[in-house]
C-alpha cells in the first residue's frame, strides 16, 4: 500500500521542525569474562573487548541516520557493572581502569560509556567498597565515563551505610572539578531499584540477566507530544491522554525501526525500546512545556503532579503497543539543567525541591541534574538519597538522585555544565541536619511490599 | 531483487525551478520517480515524491548532490527510506 501524502507530511515534520530523533542507541556489553586477578591483563581484556564489539558503533549509526533522515543523537556503550570484576584490585587499579574506559569511549568516538557501577542495595562487597573510594577520583579525571550506584530496591530496603558514603562521595567529587561547576557529579547517580536495561545515562549498565552483547535504544521527542497537543487547545484530559498515546505511539515505532536496523547491520540482538520523554535544551524539546500545555501557567505550580501523571501513564500505554520489547525506564525523565521548563518554573519561583520529589513519584527517575548550594553538607545530600530511595522502594518503582552540590555558589545563582548536560539554577536545601539519621548507618529493613510470593 | 523505495521531500519558500532542479539530480542518477506531490505546510512550499532506489548504491552520495540546490535556492531536500513512513503509520 502506497504511503499517503498526509502521512509523509506528518512524518517530515515531526523529524524536521518538531525535533523528533532517537536520543541514543545503546550497546550493552557483558564484561564478565574480563576478570582476571592479574590487574593489567584485565585492564587489557577490558579494553579489547569494548572497542572490539562497539567497532562499528558509531559509524553504522551514523549511516542508519542518513538513509531514514531520523537523528541518532548518542552513540553510548553500557557495561557490566564494573565492581562486580574488580576483584581484589586496589582503589589506584580501579581509577586507571576507569581511564581505560574514557580511552575506549574516545577512540571509538562513542559519547558515554556507562557502568562504572556498584549495586550495593544489601551488601558492600570488596570490589564495591574499591570502586566507591575510587568514585571521586575517577569520575574528575574522565570525560566520558558515567557511574551508578544502587543503594536500595523494594526487595532488600535501604543500605544506609552506602547512602552515608555517597554523600562524601558527592562533596569530594565536586571539589574535584570545581573548576567544572562540580560537572563529576552529574556522571554518577544513586539509584532505587535500577534497571539492567536502561539506555540512558548516566544510568545505563549491562545487568547480569542481560545477554553478551545487545543493543537498546531510547527515542526522545517532547517536541512531537507538545506540537500534537498545541494543535487541539480545547480538548478535555481524556482527549488529552489520546492526543499523547498516540503520537508516542509513531514516536516509538520509529524508535523501534531504527534501533532494529542498526542492530541487525551490527550483527547483534536488539534488546529494547525504552520509552522515556528526554528533553533537550532545544527550543520547544521539553517536558516542562508539555506540561505547561496541558494547563499549568508554569510547571511546578498545583496540579503538575496531576499532569505528569496522566502525560506518564499516556506515553507508557502508546509506546507498549508499538514495540515489543519495552523496557529500561519508559517514562518521562525531568532533569532540571537539560530542560528549559524547568529550569524557567526553577527561576520563577514556581518549581521547588520538594514539588520535585513529590513529581518523581509519579515519573520515572528521581532528582535529575539538579543543582544546590555548595555548602550543603554530605549528611544532607545522603538524606536527599534516602528520600528518594524511600518513594522508589515503597512505590516499587525505580527512583535516583543525580544532584550537584556547585563548589562556591548560592541560591539563584546560574551554573553551565556544557553541551547536552545544559545549565541550572543553584537551589537552597532545608537548612536543618539530618546528621543523626545518617550516622545511625545500618540498613533500612525491607518494606512488606517485599513479600509477595 | 526486492523493490527499495525512498520518499524525497523538499521543503522551503516556492519558487521558480524547484521541481526542474530536484527532478535533474534524480534523472542523473537514473532514479526513477513513482509518484509526486505538493503542498502548503506550514507556509512553506513542500514536495514529496516516492522514488525507486532499488539500483542505487548510496543513499547519502544522492544527498550530498541535493546539497548545492539546498544552498542556492534555501530549500531543505531530504531523501529517507520508506520503511520509516510505513512503520510509523501502519499496523
Amino acid at each position: 500500500m502506497n504511503i499517503a501524502l498526509a502521512e509523509m507530511q506528518e512524518t517530515i515534520r515531526m523529524v524536521q521542525m518538531e525535533s523528533l530523533d532517537i536520543r541514543t542507541v545503546t550497546m550493552g556489553i557483558n564484561l564478565h569474562d574480563c576478570a582476571d586477578s592479574n590487574f593489567s591483563n584485565l585492564n587489557q581484556r577490558v579494553y579489547d573487548k569494548i572497542t572490539t564489539y562497539a567497532k562499528e558503533l558509531k559509524s553504522v549509526a551514523e549511516t542508519v541516520e542518513k538513509e531514514y533522515g531520523i537523528p541518532i543523537i548518542n552513540k553510548r556503550i553500557s557495561i557490566t557493572p564494573i565492581a562486580e570484576i574488580l576483584g581484589n584490585a586496589t582503589k589506584q587499579e580501579a581509577i586507571e581502569l576507569a581511564k581505560t574506559l574514557d580511552k575506549a569511549a574516545k577512540v571509538l568516538g562513542v559519547d558515554f560509556i556507562g557502568g562504572y557501577s556498584a549495586l550495593v542495595h544489601k551488601g558492600i562487597s570488596k570490589g564495591d567498597q574499591t570502586l566507591l573510594d575510587a568514585l571521586p577520583e575517577a569520575l574528575s579525571v574522565t570525560d566520558r565515563v558515567c557511574s551508578s550506584i544502587s543503594v536500595a530496591t523494594t526487595r532488600t530496603g535501604i543500605n544506609m551505610d552506602a547512602v552515608r558514603q555517597l554523600g562524601i562521595i558527592l562533596k569530594d567529587a565536586a571539589e574535584r572539578t570545581k573548576e567544572q561547576n562540580g560537572l563529576a557529579c552529574a556522571k554518577l547517580v544513586v539509584f532505587c531499584n535500577p534497571v539492567e536495561d536502561n539506555p540512558f545515562m548516566a544510568g545505563a549498565f549491562h545487568g547480569s540477566g542481560e545477554g553478551e552483547v545487545v543493543l537498546n535504544v531510547g527515542v526522545s521527542g517532547p517536541g512531537v507530544v507538545l506540537n500534537a497537543l498545541r494543535r487541539y487547545p480545547d480538548a478535555d484530559l481524556g482527549k488529552v491522554s489520546e492526543i499523547i498515546k498516540k503520537t508516542a505511539f509513531k514516536i516509538t515505532r520509529a524508535g523501534e525501526l531504527i534501533g532494529r536496523v542498526v542492530a541487525e547491520r551490527l550483527n547483534i540482538p536488539f534488546g529494547i525500546m525504552d520509552l522515556s520523554l528526554a528533553p533537550t535544551n532545544a527550543m520547544n524539546d521539553s517536558v516542562a512545556e508539555i506540561l505547561e500545555e496541558i494547563g499549568l501557567e508554569r510547571v511546578g505550580t498545583h496540579g503538575t503532579i496531576a499532569a505528569l501523571a496522566l502525560m506518564n501513564d499516556a506515553v507508557k500505554k502508546g509506546g507498549a503497543m508499538a514495540s515489543s520489547y519495552v523496557g529500561g525506564l519508559s517514562g518521562a525523565f525531568i532533569p532540571v539543567s537539560e530542560d528549559n521548563g524547568m529550569i524557567k518554573g526553577i527561576v520563577d519561583g514556581a518549581l521547588t525541591l520538594s514539588k520535585l520529589e513529590a513529581m518523581t513519584c509519579v515519573c520515572s527517575v528521581g532528582l535529575d541534574m539538579i543543582a544546590v548550594t555548595g555548602d550543603v553538607s554530605a549528611a544532607t545530600l545522603s538524606a536527599m538519597i534516602a528520600d528518594e530511595a524511600a518513594i522508589g522502594m515503597i512505590n516499587k518503582k525505580t527512583t535516583a538522585v543525580r544532584v550537584i552540590p556547585v563548589p562556591g555558589k548560592k541560591e539563584g545563582e546560574m551554573v553551565e555544565f556544557g553541551g547536552l548536560l545544559g545549565r541550572a539554577p543553584v537551589m537552597g536545601v532545608n537548612p536543618f541536619s539530618s546528621d543523626k539519621l545518617i550516622a545511625r548507618g545500618g540498613r533500612i529493613p525491607a518494606p512488606l511490599q517485599a513479600l509477595i510470593n | 531483487m526486492e523493490k527499495k523505495r525512498a520518499v524525497v521531500s523538499v521543503i522551503g519558500k516556492d519558487q521558480v525551478g524547484i521541481i526542474a532542479k530536484v527532478t535533474s539530480v534524480l534523472a542523473k542518477n537514473q532514479v526513477n520517480i513513482l509518484d509526486i506531490s505538493q503542498t502548503i505546510l506550514q507556509d512553506f512550499f513542500t514536495m514529496m515524491m516516492l522514488v525507486d532506489v532499488s539500483d542505487l548504491e548510496s543513499l547519502e552520495h544522492l544527498q550530498e548532490q541535493f546539497e548545492p540546490i539546498n544552498l542556492e535556492m534555501g530549500l531543505k531536500i531530504n531523501i529517507q527510506l520508506e520503511d520509516l513512513f510505513k512503520a510509523m503509520h501502519r499496523v
